[in-house]
């Protein structure tokens, strides 16, 4: 397959200025496509750790200890263990816990994938979860009394009152969260997860145009990473709590 | 799990050390401590910079923070494995690949811990110190930074575990650490890869949550401190 070069591919007959050369359009697609799996990995994991985490905060509200007790443990695991290991874990681990006609069926259909998806929502939800519980916190508890004094129900004073609220003083902690769940995605590479990061490893041994490679992948995470940090400040601004201080 | 514990503790404490190059439990602290130490100095001139009066200086610190914070770690890892040898014309070890990939990772975020501890300061204290003629430097050193980095000790400290937590990518570069040990002694075993990992993770989960326990005292002490000024 001959492809255009993209660049004039300077040096590139050179061996010792290889590294210095452009990328041709066909490895810069492949790279598109590592970009693309990096973005759904993302999205995937960022729906199922938020309904997870909001999961593991209506468990924690439950007036029984041992409800507490699971979500505290399950938060403080995930925290204090690397998002590789988790990955790992649930790689190499977890199917051996499966059933043998299941297992097949996993890995003929991109374990690596799913299984990474798995551990990065676990590891995610936890931290998601403590963000949207000092959000509820950050809320006085005389709202809630004065609401149910008023006579709306639980769920009412919830939904009206307290929620709305506490979204918006979780908007911060929530958005870096997403940023760093979108850089952590890279570490699926370690188990084959055909990624950014993978691809960009593996146009990078093939042809040895290790700048351009890494240049490229770089620029690629940047643009998403400061997409979301943009669309952060944006929320940021329009759902900010106006507090009245700095008004006379 | 226990059979793999009482065979391989001591590869997973140590690696091979007396007889190969150390590795393990004690490789992973050895990193997060170096890597914490080494970007705190970094860290604390990235933050004055950002706070400057310049408006170049102010910006291109907040460009550089901005950056490594849009970018994965591994891809910094990456970075430094294949790129600085390339510039530098000699091989790095992968104790010191992951470590400069570490510092300017952890540089960049503690930057940020010590910017906010600088402007949580009130403005008074730096308008009082200019306005009896002491320098800006030496209101820097004297009178921000002492008590700028005393506050924010605690998140510093937490910090220091998600070095911890960060060191595992080693694994990815083959540096000889806990990660990668336990990874050895998976490919010893070959059938067990549920228990090597589920124990991979639990020893990283006592160390890290006992750190932080251990480190919350010292928080309690900050905030007390802190309270009473």
């Amino acid at each position: 397959m001959a492809s255009r070069p993209s660049f004039v591919a300077v040096g590139d007959s050179h061996e010792k200025t290889r590294h210095m050369s452009f990328l041709t359009n066909a490895q810069l697609l492949s790279m598109l496509e590592g970009m693309l799996t990096t973005v759904q990995l993302f999205a995937i994991c960022w729906v199922m750790a938020f309904t997870l985490a909001v999961l593991l905060v209506v468990i924690r509200t439950i007036d029984f200890a041992p409800c507490r007790w699971f979500v505290d443990a399950y938060v403080e695991f995930h925290r204090n263990v690397p998002l590789l290991v988790l990955v790992l874990f649930w790689y190499f681990g977890m199917p051996e816990l499966l059933p043998e006609s299941f297992r097949t069926w996993l890995y003929a259909h991109n374990a690596e994938m799913s299984l990474a998806a798995i551990a990065l929502s676990l590891g995610s939800a936890a931290y998601i979860s403590e963000d949207i519980r000092s959000g509820l916190r950050a809320i006085p508890a005389t709202q809630f009394e004065a609401s149910r004094a008023l006579g709306s129900s639980f769920l009412q004073t919830m939904r009206f009152v307290i929620v709305p609220q506490a979204i918006r003083t979780s908007i911060p902690p929530l958005v870096s969260r997403a940023l760093l769940l979108f850089k952590n995605t890279s570490v699926a590479m370690a188990i084959g997860v055909v990624e950014l990061t993978y691809r960009a490893r593996e146009i990078e041994s093939e042809t040895y145009r290790t700048y351009a490679t890494f240049g490229a992948a770089t620029i690629m995470y940047l643009l998403g990473s400061f997409l979301i940090m943009f669309v952060g400040s944006r929320l940021y601004k329009r759902y900010r709590i106006n507090t009245g201080a700095g008004h006379a | 799990m226990l059979e793999i514990l009482q065979d391989f503790w001591l590869q997973l404490l140590i690696g091979q050390y007396p007889k190969g190059p150390l590795g393990g439990v004690v490789m992973t602290l050895i990193l997060a401590v170096c890597g914490l130490l080494a970007s705190l100095p970094l860290a604390v001139l990235l933050a004055i910079a950002r706070v400057s009066p310049y408006r170049w200086v102010s910006r291109s610190a907040a460009v550089f923070v901005n950056c490594v914070r849009g970018m994965p770690l591994l891809m910094l890892i990456f970075w430094s494995y294949f790129v600085l040898p390339k510039l530098t014309g000699f091989s790095l070890s992968g104790f010191w690949t992951l470590l400069v990939a570490l510092v300017i990772y952890e540089s960049a975020y503690l930057s940020e811990v010590v910017r906010s501890g600088i402007e949580a300061l009130p403005r008074g204290q730096i308008e009082a110190s200019r306005s009896l003629g002491v320098g800006y430097w030496t209101t820097m050193r004297k009178v921000v930074l002492p008590q700028a980095l005393f506050n924010v000790l605690p998140s510093m400290t937490s910090q220091f575990v998600s070095t911890i937590k960060e060191t595992s990518l080693g694994y990815v570069i083959s540096v000889n650490e806990l990660t990668f040990a336990a990874n050895q002694v998976n490919n010893m075993l070959l059938t067990k890869p549920l228990q090597v990992f589920g124990l991979l993770a639990l020893i990283y989960f006592i160390v890290c949550f006992s750190l932080s326990r251990a480190l919350r005292s010292l928080e309690w002490r900050v905030r007390r401190a802190r309270a009473m000024v």
